[in-house]
């Protein structure tokens, strides 16, 4: 790979760079004013489209095609900016809304403009008061200069950006979850069909989009379909359903290393080149043990597994749920798998909305039995007693409503297949006279 | 209706939750940034101010009280500290000594998580990710992110409170 320029993050350390007046200056908002004078909304629509952009809120979905799925006859349509980003690992949103708040709107309104919205609720985490406070200015200041309200640049087309602020619950990410929030309820995921497109936000059509996902649709209308699709991977010519990994992605980089940050490159780079080449190696000289590959709920890599590429096929292949967010959170070789299952594990039951019984129940008791694990008082029987936790919840196995419970079920399921060894190891060790116990331990070994 | 002297809602926060009508096709839309108002202002959310904000909003106390309590995020009996910092302890400060700097700030601050400390300045709690996995282990401690923050750092940020 040659040297890789960032576009997403071009802006990233100039000073000013949140401001409108900087952002125009290296030539912010003059894609939107060509696209609205010169496309029409299906032109836009078309391009996104064509430039094959997926989703890079971790389902993956082609952009442009959730686009067309949007019930035309009916009126109005809204659309959500996912900015709930809580996967644990994860942190791009963030960079591109306090760095960059002009880019996102950018790409907003494109993505408004092309599906029809003259309304978008722009639904951002609590955590991220420097990202609200400037994404709050930048909005004023488009008012301001025409480029939101009720007659953008004069083309007569009409948006309002409304800020909403999350209460920091992980569910509202998903993005029926972040409907329900949106409209004041609690954050329930809902059974779909119907989608969002169909029946979204107070009964209408909506789109719910991440903020890294807008920010390309920015990209892709200034620079082009060409130079998107001359990034990434192209779609594997034996799969006739994949539709490729096109574009720039943000990295996120954390734990173990030198240089923990966010780094942009084409999709596809390897988690052992991220590490290598911009995180300057694993931290104090030490050697690797472990990555999660994409956030918290994709799973986990073993270090022998770090040439796996971080493009939407890349860590399915390795076992692990997927793509996700792109967020790789590296473990050194002293780290204990017992206790990163453990902080997942606690995550996850602490996450649950709590709807679906597999997922509220299961949840819980992985991290009950974590729990007791790492205190010393686990028994073999409890890695079998996960590995069915593990199998039996989430959408995959049909259980569960959303996806949050295939996230808590594949870190359980993956640090079983890949280390084993170790958690026996582990279990025999602590707890030498009752690991082979085939019956529950007494009620006061259990922490909780 | 109470009569507005016993009321908890003060007509600076009805104004401000008023300016949020229009912005949502439901009135229930703007419960969420009801709470975030009172809450704001009231460092809780008391039950009696939920029964006027769901006047207010045209609700049932109780759509109001569901919503409240399933984000574990508004308290409701005492009001939360001056500052309220959140100590992130997912993966990636659990990685960095998260669980080190919880205990320490614990010990400095003679409080458990989620307490507050006796002269009213801090509450302490966890925090799931805060996205800012770059700098762990971190702290949001009201609207300022603390950094890769060790235990001289935290005993600064202690010191600061007022
Ligand atoms: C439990 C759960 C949490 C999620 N959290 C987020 C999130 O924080 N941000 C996000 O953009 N998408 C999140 N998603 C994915 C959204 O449901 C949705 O696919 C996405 O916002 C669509 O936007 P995109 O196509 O632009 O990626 C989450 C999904 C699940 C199942
Ligand atoms: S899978 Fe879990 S988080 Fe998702 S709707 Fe069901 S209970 Fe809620
Ligand atoms: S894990 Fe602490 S900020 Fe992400």
């Amino acid at each position: 790979m040659g040297e890789y320029e960032p576009v997403l993050l071009a802006n990233v350390g100039v000073a000013g760079s949140h401001t409108r007046a900087v952002y125009e200056s290296r030539g912010g908002y003059e894609g939107l004013r060509r696209a609205l004078c010169d496309m029409s909304p299906a032109d836009v629509t078309e391009r996104v489209k064509a430039s094959g952009l997926r989703g890079r809120g971790g389902a993956g979905f082609p952009t442009g095609l959730k686009w067309t799925f949007l019930d035309k006859k009916a009126t109005p349509v809204y659309f959500c900016l996912n900015a709930d980003e809580s996967e644990p690992g994860t942190f791009n949103n963030r960079i591109l809304m306090e760095e960059d708040p002009h880019q996102v709107l950018e790409g907003l309104i494109l993505s408004c403009y092309a599906t029809g919205a003259r309304t978008a609720y722009y639904y951002m985490r609590y955590e991220y008061p420097l990202a609200w406070e400037r994404t709050r200015a930048a909005i004023d200041e488009c008012y301001a200069a025409g480029l939101l309200g009720s007659n953008l640049l004069g083309t007569g087309y009409a948006l309002d950006v409304v800020l909403h602020r999350g209460a920091a619950a992980y569910i509202c990410g998903e993005e029926t979850g972040l409907i329900e929030s949106l409209e004041g309820k609690r954050a329930w995921p809902r059974i779909k069909p119907p989608f969002p497109a169909i029946e979204g936000a107070f009964r209408k059509p909506t789109v719910v989009n991440n903020v890294e996902t807008v920010s390309c649709v920015r990209q892709i209308i200034d620079r082009g379909v060409d130079w998107f699709r001359s990034l990434g991977v192209p779609p594997d010519p034996k799969n006739p359903r994949d539709a490729g990994s096109f574009g720039p992605k943000l990295y996120c980089l954390s734990g173990h290393v030198e240089r923990p940050g966010c780094y942009e490159g084409p999709l596809g780079l390897t988690v052992r080149e991220l590490i290598d080449r911009f995180g300057g190696g694993v931290w104090k000289g030490r050697r690797g043990k472990a990555a999660i590959p994409g956030g918290i709920s994709m799973g986990l890599l073993r270090e022998d597994e770090f040439d796996c590429p971080l493009d939407f096929n890349g860590p399915g292949r390795y076992g692990c749920l997927g793509l996700g967010t792109a967020a790789v959170v590296v473990m050194d070789e002293t780290v204990s798998i017992v206790d990163v299952l453990h902080n997942s594990c606690r995550f996850f039951a602490h996450e649950s909305c709590g709807q679906c019984t597999p997922c509220r129940e299961g949840t819980a008791w992985a991290y009950k039995i974590l729990q007791r694990i790492r205190a010393g008082h686990g028994r073999l029987l409890d890695i079998e007693l996960l590995r069915g936790i593990g199998d039996t919840i989430g959408i995959m196995p049909g259980t569960t409503i959303c996806g949050l419970a295939d996230g808590a079920a594949w870190p359980i399921k993956n640090a079983i297949a890949k280390f084993r060894d170790e958690i026996e190891t582990h279990i025999k060790t602590t707890n030498p006279g009752h690991y082979g116990a085939t019956r529950p331990v007494p009620e006061r070994h259990s922490a909780h | 209706m109470s009569q507005p002297s016993d009321r908890i809602l003060t007509d600076a926060m009805i104004a401000e939750i008023r300016d949020y009508f229009p912005r949502y096709p439901t009135r229930q839309a703007v419960t969420l940034p009801a709470l975030h108002v009172v809450n704001r202002y009231l460092r809780h959310v008391p039950r009696r101010a939920v029964v006027e904000i769901a006047e207010l909003l045209e609700l049932a106390p109780a759509q109001v009280e569901d919503t409240l309590t399933f984000y574990a995020f508004f308290p409701q009996e005492r009001p939360h500290g001056k500052t309220r910092a959140w100590v992130c302890r997912s993966i990636s400060c659990h990685l960095r000594g998260a669980e080190e700097l919880m205990d320490h700030l614990c010990r400095q601050a003679k409080v458990q998580p989620g307490g507050t400390t006796s002269d009213g300045r801090l509450t302490l709690e966890h925090a799931e990710c805060l996205g800012a996995c770059e700098h762990a282990p971190c702290v949001l401690a009201g609207d300022q992110l603390l950094k890769t923050v060790t235990a001289d750092d935290a005993d600064r940020f202690l010191r600061s409170l007022r």
